[in-house]
């Protein structure tokens, strides 16, 4: 079943075609890595997918609805959420305070005035088991901008997670993250998709490592063009694609 | 802990102030209380959700002429019915500049209230008929729930009765403002002033936030300014001047704007050294700038940045 499509989506910057006709279907319990080199439009197709940016041309469709420049509170309430490549967190806020917006937000009680906060059991306990999920259990107290980078990282994900959404998309989730790190990562990231219900998961990433080690899919983007959509066997069965998605390496491996 | 006992003690010697200081001081209070319920809103928008607004005077005058209208027009004597329609009117009046205003943020929302905050002072100075122009409107002696008080002179309903009035009205808008504060409401709005782009990620309304934040805040402005007007007897167009929003601002660096109780304590500091101030030179305004200059760049806390420099959760 199609959860998010795009079809024949055409995004320009001014005379810049960062986007040439991209056409894309996202099915329910789906892994997706969308790879390419810099400047292939991946992120801008992320955008374009989470309603950031509307296309020049063509349509986004969730679940059947068209999401094109739909702003992001709907596409929330739709089951869309994503993350960002570079961390985005309340500096402010402790790591349970923004793991209750997200849950507020999604049950709909964010904008309770009189109702006591403290009192939001539900909320809390939802929030410290987000928190237990992406193993930042013992920092509940602590404000993000205190938080070592790795842990906001994942606060940041965590936060798009527990939205609880059908379909999630991540740039760059191990961004930042060192080598050693990102397969604890990504573990952190699958196991938390499934405990939480999250049906499909599209990723932006580099690493080439982490990409055939954990998607079902891969989309190679090249020159705002789809270059190639096939699963992790394929692709490095195909030597032309690999040279342009990851250059010499892959002639070497 | 100690916090909560110094804050009661506060408030037990503001309830005996009557008892204890000479009327002349007591009379000071009345204003600082009227201010304090005004920046409690301002600082909704301000602390909790980021947002400065150069036009808050605008509800505090809006408040001072519902007032003097409703006295001296309509008869309305019964305060209670004086507070509730300029929560109401401010409302009404929050409502399509809210929506305009809330549209943008930083400078561009600061100016746009001033703009706003502006205009109504226009509106007051030009509409002689409706308003009394320069010269303002009268504000009669109100009933405090129900009772005229005929037997006191001025000072005496000031410092008697209408103090436990204005302070038992500060203590509820004070009440009330935590638990917003202290509600999902509140910790959506801390979201938005720490993050907006993510907070609309996360499925926050944050457009929607920013105007409830504005109208409350218009609400607690408008409360203050019918407390405001009744020790002054007046509402004058200079109520809704910028440089009375500018005040307020000032008040709310003062006191701290990272704390819950900085409004109050930046409207007590500033009444009292203004009077101060005012009493050793004629240049009070050099003094107060200079003041200002020294707080913005030494104490950016606050006073209550000084007993507590982190900002608190």
């Amino acid at each position: 079943m199609t959860l998010l499509e795009a079809v024949e989506v055409r995004k320009f910057y001014g005379t810049f075609c960062a986007l040439d006709g991209v056409t894309l279907t996202i099915g329910r319990g789906q892994f997706v890595s969308i790879v390419g080199p810099n400047g292939a439009g991946k992120t801008t197709l992320v955008n374009v997918l989470t309603g950031l940016l509307a296309p020049t041309s063509g349509a986004v469709r969730f679940k059947g609805r068209d999401v094109a420049g739909l702003d992001p509170v709907r596409l929330a309430r739709l089951g869309l959420a994503r993350s960002f490549q570079l961390v985005h967190v309340f500096p402010g806020l402790t790591v349970a305070e923004t793991l209750a917006v997200a849950v507020l937000a999604r049950r709909r009680r964010g904008a309770r005035l009189f109702a006591s906060l403290a009192a939001e059991r539900a909320t809390w306990d939802e929030a410290a088991g987000v928190a237990e999920l992406f193993g930042l259990a013992d920092q509940l107290g602590r404000p993000a901008r205190t938080l070592p980078q790795g842990d906001k990282k994942l606060l940041d994900v965590a936060s798009a997670f527990a939205l609880h959404p059908e379909v999630i998309l991540l740039d760059e989730p191990t961004s930042g993250v060192s080598t050693a790190d990102k397969h604890a990562v990504m573990a952190v990231l699958v196991e938390a998709a499934r405990r939480l219900g999250i049906a499909s998961i599209i990723q932006v990433e580099h690493d080439m490592d982490i990409v055939f080690g954990y998607s079902d899919r891969i989309v190679a983007l090249h020159q705002g063009r789809v270059l190639a959509d096939a699963t992790p066997a394929e692709l490095q069965a195909n030597d032309e694609v690999m040279a342009t998605i990851v250059g010499r390496a892959a002639r070497r491996a | 802990m100690i916090r909560r006992g110094l804050a009661l003690a506060a408030a037990a010697l503001l309830a005996l102030a009557p008892l204890l200081a000479p009327p002349y001081q007591v009379t000071l209070l009345l204003p600082a209380f009227a201010y304090g319920i005004a920046l409690l809103g301002l600082n909704l928008l301000f602390g909790t959700a980021g947002l400065l607004s150069f036009g808050h005077a605008l509800f505090v005058a809006l408040g001072a002429y519902t007032a003097a209208g409703l006295t001296t027009r309509y008869g309305v004597l019964s305060f209670e019915a004086i507070v509730a329609a300029a929560a109401g009117l401010a409302a009404v009046v929050a409502v399509p500049v809210g929506l305009l205003c809330v549209r943008y943020v930083k400078i561009y929302f600061g100016m746009l209230t001033l703009a706003f905050g502006m205009l109504f002072y226009s509106f007051l100075y030009k509409f002689y008929a409706l308003t009394g122009g320069d010269e303002g409107l009268r504000v009669l002696r109100p009933l405090l729930l129900g009772r005229p008080f005929a037997e006191l002179d001025k000072v005496g309903f000031l410092t008697g009765p209408f103090y436990y009035y204005a302070l038992a009205l500060l203590a509820l808008a004070t009440l009330a403002m935590r638990r917003i504060v202290r509600s999902p409401f509140g910790l959506s709005l801390r979201a938005i002033r720490e993050n907006a782009d993510k907070a609309a990620f996360v499925g926050v309304s944050v457009r929607r936030y920013r105007f409830y934040a504005f109208v409350i805040a218009a609400v607690f402005g408008a409360v203050g300014g019918t407390l405001l007007a009744v020790p002054t007897g007046l509402a004058d167009p200079l109520l809704a001047y910028w440089t009375h929003s500018g005040n307020l601002v000032f008040m709310l660096l003062l006191g701290g704007f990272e704390h819950f109780l900085g409004p109050l304590v930046g409207a007590l500091a500033f009444i009292f050294l203004q009077d101060l101030v005012m009493s050793l030179t004629a240049y009070w305004r050099f003094v107060f700038g200079a003041l200002l200059a020294i707080v913005v760049v030494f104490f950016p806390r606050g006073l209550l940045g000084l007993v507590a420099p982190e900002r608190p959760a």
